[in-house]
């Protein structure tokens, strides 16, 4: 897993509330043995219409929109816990997601692969919308370390939660088989007094 | 210290815990299937770390099998090779699999209660959000991640954080013909698709306790569409003589000494949970989703509300609805009847006796999924599969079919379909298709008038 600290980016914004894990990669992009090439079909039947061609008002596709981080409307994530979702946003380039809430499995799942989910206010979140699409070249600044996410070139940031062993494992670029298999001790004994 | 039926369950799973970060949680068993675990058994292999407790694992291929012709190979090639790996996987890690041409084969979420692999008291994960599915037994179950599937392959471990807890308590007697399916839309209808997220839910009340074991499945797999990572029933009579006996179930004294030890699991009176919601049974009708997410059902006798919100209307819009429409006599091509929701033999039975004698209508194309092999060589032995031949329905083999449309059964590009499965998500049965989530009654009834009814009109 990549470590992540900080991230300066412009943003792509998604106003559209409950986007489920179907929609991020649909199932029958799902037939993959590896974690590669997600990115190209990542909100697959949102950026293309039904006869293949660009959808020019999806926000991916508007060349106005660009960077390394995606804000979306409320619940995002939900459904399916294929974390294809996860591969397909990282695979496209995204490294933060920012939304008001965040569904649990997707959330996980982009722990666990570098992507880092930052939950905002309801009202920054309205903020970020209006200020990304006043001017698109705004650019945010993400601080792991701080837990800040701020609007550069204005005095407007929020902070942010993230359990203090997810942010270690971000900053380190560690995932949680290290922490596990190094385990395996305690794990032992706890089957023999339990079994 | 009072403790939930959850709380007992957890702590007694706990390997270590920290004050300050996730618990090491020990998990009994782990469900795989094709399109979740490749890339974790890569993992593995790339980092040179062994399976764990290959014992405690289970495989079966689901999602991508067809549904007709299965003694043949599957014709789409990655749908093919992904099946292939899942053999080639288990067999190099000494996995058992129910693979296609095996007599328990079967969808992940049907098999495993119907081996009696799913118990009582047990930490169970899959790579599938429904998994959620066997917390009817009084299990921990949820769905995971590939990262966490490969976690648990490598220590049979995961690290975690205690979940919120929640109740939703259903007092009351359920009018005549509502089914189980109709309970979950109607609770999800009323929370939402977002207010389970952070928790684990306890179902209990009057109408729980009086459902069947089938049916508590379908309450507790649909759990992950209001958010919550699993949902729970507390066991019962009714639960440990639906074990017993079945294939993998422990057996004499050991399953006495089992039943003893389960039976001090439900919630202790007292106990508190941070969120409750109950319900009256009563107030619960035939349900119907009309959006394109499972928290979007009404009453079939209800109207579409009128809510001004951009997503709610962008929904609307891609179903071809209007606000304050009524669904009643709305046409409908296609009808399923399948999936880890509802593909048990209790909702054939249910489909078949409302079917009996008549025809499905002839716009109509219905599509009958059994959840498993085993369940569809029952649908032949109580002579089901005749009333649905002679009522026009096809009679598919097992498999997760057209609930996600990964393999051939799709749903055609703007047509409706009145679905017995769990997600009306955009495209979910094919891309441009439109679901409309509801019980096997109301799609066998939907089959037969070709056109949305009020079953009680």
């Amino acid at each position: 897993m990549e470590a992540f600290k900080k991230l300066s980016s412009t943003a792509v914004p998604i106003q559209i509330e409950n986007i489920d894990t179907d929609q991020i990669i649909p199932a029958r992009f799902l037939k993959a043995t590896d974690r590669k090439g997600f990115g190209d079909n990542v909100f697959r039947d949102w950026r293309y219409h039904k006869d293949g061609t660009e959808n020019q008002e999806f926000p991916l596709n508007d060349t106005t929109y660009s960077g390394q981080i995606l804000i979306a409307g409320n619940n995002f994530g939900c459904g399916s816990s294929r974390e294809h979702a996860a591969w397909a946003l990282t695979g496209y380039g995204f490294k933060v997601i920012i939304s008001s809430f965040f569904a649990d499995i997707f959330k996980g799942n982009a722990l666990n692969n570098g992507l880092l989910p930052i939950q905002v206010s309801e009202a920054f979140l309205k903020v970020l919308f209006e200020t990304i699409q006043k001017n698109p070249e705004t650019h945010l600044l993400v601080d792991l370390e701080n837990q800040t996410l701020s609007i550069e070139g204005s005095d407007r940031y929020e902070t942010f939660e993230i359990s203090a062993y997810k942010k270690q494992c971000m900053i380190n670029g560690y995932d949680d088989i290290d922490y596990l298999v190094n385990n395996r001790d305690k794990i032992i004994a706890f089957e023999k007094k339990n079994s | 210290m009072k403790k939930t039926l959850f709380d007992k369950v957890w702590d007694l799973h706990v390997v270590e815990r920290s004050d300050n970060g996730p618990d090491i949680l020990y998990i009994d068993k782990h469900l795989i299937h094709e399109v979740t675990s490749p890339q974790a058994f890569n993992e593995l292999e790339e980092r040179g770390i062994p399976v764990f407790r290959p014992d405690q694992i289970v495989a079966t291929a689901d999602h991508n099998v067809p549904t007709q012709n299965q003694h043949l190979p599957i014709k789409d090639a990655l749908s093919r090779k992904q099946v292939n790996q899942l053999t080639i996987n288990c067999k190099k890690n000494g996995i058992t699999l129910y693979g296609l041409g095996h007599e328990y084969q079967g969808i992940v979420h049907v098999i495993g209660p119907e081996l009696g692999i799913t118990q009582p008291g047990m930490t169970m994960v899959c790579g599938d959000s429904h998994t959620s599915t066997h917390g009817a037994f009084g299990s921990i179950a949820f769905g995971i991640g590939t990262s966490q599937v490969a976690q648990v392959f490598a220590s049979q471990c995961l690290l975690l954080s205690k979940p919120k807890s929640m109740r939703i308590t259903v007092n009351g007697t359920l009018k005549k013909d509502i089914q189980p399916k109709d309970v979950i839309l109607y609770i999800i209808s009323k929370l939402g698709t977002d207010s389970g997220t952070g928790y684990f839910v306890e179902y209990a009340g009057d109408v729980f306790e009086a459902m069947s074991m089938e049916g508590r499945m379908t309450v507790c797999n649909m759990s992950i569409e209001m958010g919550a990572r699993g949902g729970m029933i507390a066991p019962d009579q009714k639960t440990f003589d639906y074990v017993q006996g079945r294939e993998f179930a422990p057996k004499g004294a050991d399953f006495d000494k089992k039943v003893a030890y389960w039976k001090t699991l439900p919630t202790d009176e007292g106990a508190s949970f941070d969120a409750e919601f109950k319900f009256d049974a009563a107030d619960i009708g035939h349900m119907i989703t009309y959006g394109t997410n499972p928290g979007m059902g009404m009453k079939v006798t209800e109207k579409i509300p009128s809510l001004k919100n951009d997503s709610f209307e962008k929904s609307l819009k891609y179903m071809g609805f209007n606000k304050g429409e009524s669904l009643i006599n709305k046409p409908i091509n296609y009808v399923f009847i399948g999936s880890c929701t509802n593909s048990r033999i209790e909702d054939f039975r249910i489909a078949a006796a409302y079917i009996n004698g008549k025809q499905k209508a002839k716009n109509v194309h219905a599509l009958i999924v059994p959840g498993s092999q085993q369940v569809d060589a029952q649908i032949r032995r109580e002579g089901l599969d005749k009333v649905f031949e002679e009522a026009g329905f096809e009679l598919r083999q097992a498999g997760c079919s057209a609930c996600l449309a990964m393999n051939d059964d799709k749903i055609p590009q703007g047509e409706y379909c009145v679905s017995t499965s769990n997600r009306n998500f955009e495209g979910r049965q094919g891309p441009g298709a439109r679901t409309l989530l509801a019980s096997p009654l109301m799609a066998a009834a939907t089959a037969v008038a070709g056109k949305i009814i009020d079953l009680n009109a």
